[in-house]
């Protein structure tokens, strides 16, 4: 595997919130990117799932601990907090239960990292508004009949969803088209419209009770 | 009918004879069965590739398939067919001797010089035959660390097998987990199914029906129940390979011949083909051997020992895993791998596991996959890293 340190802008984002040493699960693993990075460079005990055989092997091939398996189904097996860190990048929106998923998250890791693609992007908007098709972009490259994506969201509903889970967004960043990575404000409409999309480092609320911040 | 005039049946006793090494072990404590009987000057056959080196941290024990032997990378001194993953193990290849030290153990009932059924039991001087204790996969485990303890090897760098070989690292695992960095079970189950049981007896009744078994006591009277033995090899052998394998390989086509001669002679190619396969299996192996063998795999079963929770036997485990299966397995198949994927889960343990894309059956773990090679070198090749063994200019 490469020695290189350049990785994909959202996973330098997510590998930024990750400390050192920690105990990683990185659900939807792909080819291993963020994993590779996040031993080399961060010695996390890093683990994966991943659901494309190609990507299992490479993972495993390249010496990463990555079962092969459906994140649906398997997250259920693993014993709660069994995680420092539980990563879902750019997964979420091809989950059969997104909501779910979340609880899942937040169950077996003590801090889960979300990144998705903002389907709320002006870009978007625009193109359904102007084309009546169903929009596409370097995120969502997808056209509507081979999309993985089942579920898309918008970063005003994934903020949202937490807040019904009783989770807290501990971070909150979004990039916008050029690749910028900006802080989620406390106004959602600027992030919702700009961010092509976003990155959260959430945590279970265990104050639920009380009002909490929901943008940090 | 099978003709096995010209075999060359090798008898009891003949084992000393054979390449590798021999140990006699349990001459101080013997070695207790789950049974509760106790096995006392008991031999191990092994045979070892490559260098143990300065800190005793790169053996790699690799465990055998039902049938097979520890003659894992070198001709098989019976046959002189290569041995059974010598394109697997061996300088610069997947199991890389230049690296690793490397060591496969005759399991015990077996019949390449281990204790077995056709060994002499030194408290009678009489061939065992069926008065050999009914072994299992833990008793074949225990044994082999007994092989360990006498090499001087506290702890493996890897554990690695395919089919009853997995059954026997799950075991090492849940037995040994400290003396064991890295476990590889392959194309196996943490316990034999109905179904595996059912196909085993198939075998088993095969073998006692043949008139020249005579209860097991065979030797007595120089004739082997050959006929019986070859039948369970070739039902056996089914199940080693996946439909799509038979069809590739023989269709429906007929064997030297332009119709078929409304007979029972080997029309088909594929019925040729099993009876090779039954035939070849009778000159290298014994047929209380195989009735031993299959029980102790039929008797396997983790998560029993566990109150039925497999991931109990893996509570705050720190082996490595890498558990691999092949999609066309049927007699394994890959739900099998997972349950084993999923107990690991339960307990967080450190675990890759791949389904291999293969059409070759249970065999696959045999053949030349490349994927399943690839994906079994980078795993060493990481948990090497992670154990600091140094790479060899040839595995770097």
């Amino acid at each position: 595997m490469e020695q290189s340190s350049a990785i994909r802008v959202d996973l330098q984002l997510i590998a930024d919130m990750i400390d050192p040493g920690a105990r990683v699960l990185d659900v939807g693993c792909g080819d291993g990117a963020l994993l590779d990075y996040l031993v080399q460079f961060k010695q996390v005990d890093g683990r994966g799932i991943e659901l494309s055989s190609d990507g299992v092997n490479a993972c495993v091939s390249a010496g990463l601990s990555v079962i092969q398996g459906d994140a649906d189904t398997d997250l259920f097996d693993y014993p709660d907090q069994a995680f420092d860190y539980v990563v879902l990048s750019q997964t979420l929106q091809a989950m059969r239960a997104p909501k779910m998923m979340l609880q899942q998250l937040l169950r077996i890791g003590n801090r889960a990292i979300v990144s998705m693609p903002n389907f709320a992007h002006w870009r978007l908007r625009w193109q359904l508004l102007t084309r009546g098709r169903m929009p596409s972009s370097g995120v969502l490259p997808h056209a509507w009949y081979d999309s993985p994506n089942i579920h898309l969201c918008s970063i005003r509903d994934f903020v949202v969803v937490c807040k019904d889970l009783g989770a807290r967004i501990e971070r909150g960043l979004f990039l916008d088209q050029t690749g910028t990575p900006r802080r989620l404000g406390s106004g959602l409409v600027l992030a919702n419209l700009l961010g092509e999309q976003a990155v959260f480092l959430l945590c279970r609320d265990e104050s639920a009770h009380r009002p909490s911040r929901v943008i940090g | 009918m099978i003709s096995y005039t010209g075999l060359r049946l090798h008898g009891p006793g003949e084992a000393f004879a054979l390449p590798g090494h021999r140990v006699i072990l349990g001459t101080d404590r013997p070695l207790r069965l789950d049974s509760g009987a106790e096995l006392r000057a008991f031999p191990l056959a092994y045979q070892a590739y490559g260098r143990l080196n300065a800190g005793r941290t790169n053996a790699v024990l690799v465990c055998h398939a039902l049938t097979g032997d520890h003659f894992v990378a070198e001709p098989h001194p019976l046959t002189g067919k290569p041995g059974w993953w010598s394109d697997m193990v061996g300088a610069g290849r997947t199991i890389d001797t230049d690296r690793y030290f490397v060591i496969c153990v005759n399991v015990l009932g077996g019949c390449m010089g281990s204790a077995g059924p056709s060994e002499v039991n030194p408290e009678t001087g009489e061939i065992w035959g069926l008065s050999f204790p009914v072994v299992t996969i833990a008793d074949m485990v225990r044994a082999q660390a007994m092989l360990l303890d006498h090499l001087g090897i506290e702890r493996l760098f890897a554990v690695i097998g395919g089919s009853m070989g997995g059954m026997q690292v799950l075991e090492w695992a849940s037995l040994y987990p400290k003396r064991l960095f890295a476990a590889v079970p392959i194309a196996t189950a943490a316990h034999h199914s109905a179904q595996n049981i059912a196909f085993h007896e198939v075998g088993r009744q095969a073998v006692m029906a043949d008139p020249d078994w005579q209860q097991g006591e065979y030797w007595r009277h120089g004739r082997k129940p050959v006929a019986g033995l070859a039948v369970a090899r070739m039902a056996a052998h089914i199940t080693y390979l996946s439909e799509t394998k038979l069809h590739e390989k023989f269709g429906r086509k007929l064997q030297d011949r332009e119709n078929i001669k409304y007979g029972f002679d080997a029309d088909f190619q594929v019925e040729s083909y099993l009876r090779h396969q039954g035939q070849s299996f009778v000159e290298r192996f014994d047929a209380n051997s195989y009735l031993f063998i299959t029980r102790a795999m039929d008797y396997f079963d983790i998560a029993a020992r566990h109150g039925g929770v497999l991931a109990n036997a893996f509570r705050e485990t720190t082996v490595r895993f890498c558990v691999l299966s092949f999609t066309s397995d049927w007699l394994y198949p890959t739900i099998e791998s997972r349950r084993i994927v999923h107990a690991l889960n339960a307990v967080a343990a450190n675990v890759s596991y791949a389904e291999i894309v293969s059409n070759s059956g249970h065999d696959a773990f045999l053949l030349d996959e490349p994927d399943f090679r690839r994906v079994l070198a980078g795993f060493l090749n990481g948990a090497a890293q992670h154990c600091g063994l140094a790479p060899t200019s040839s595995a770097a």
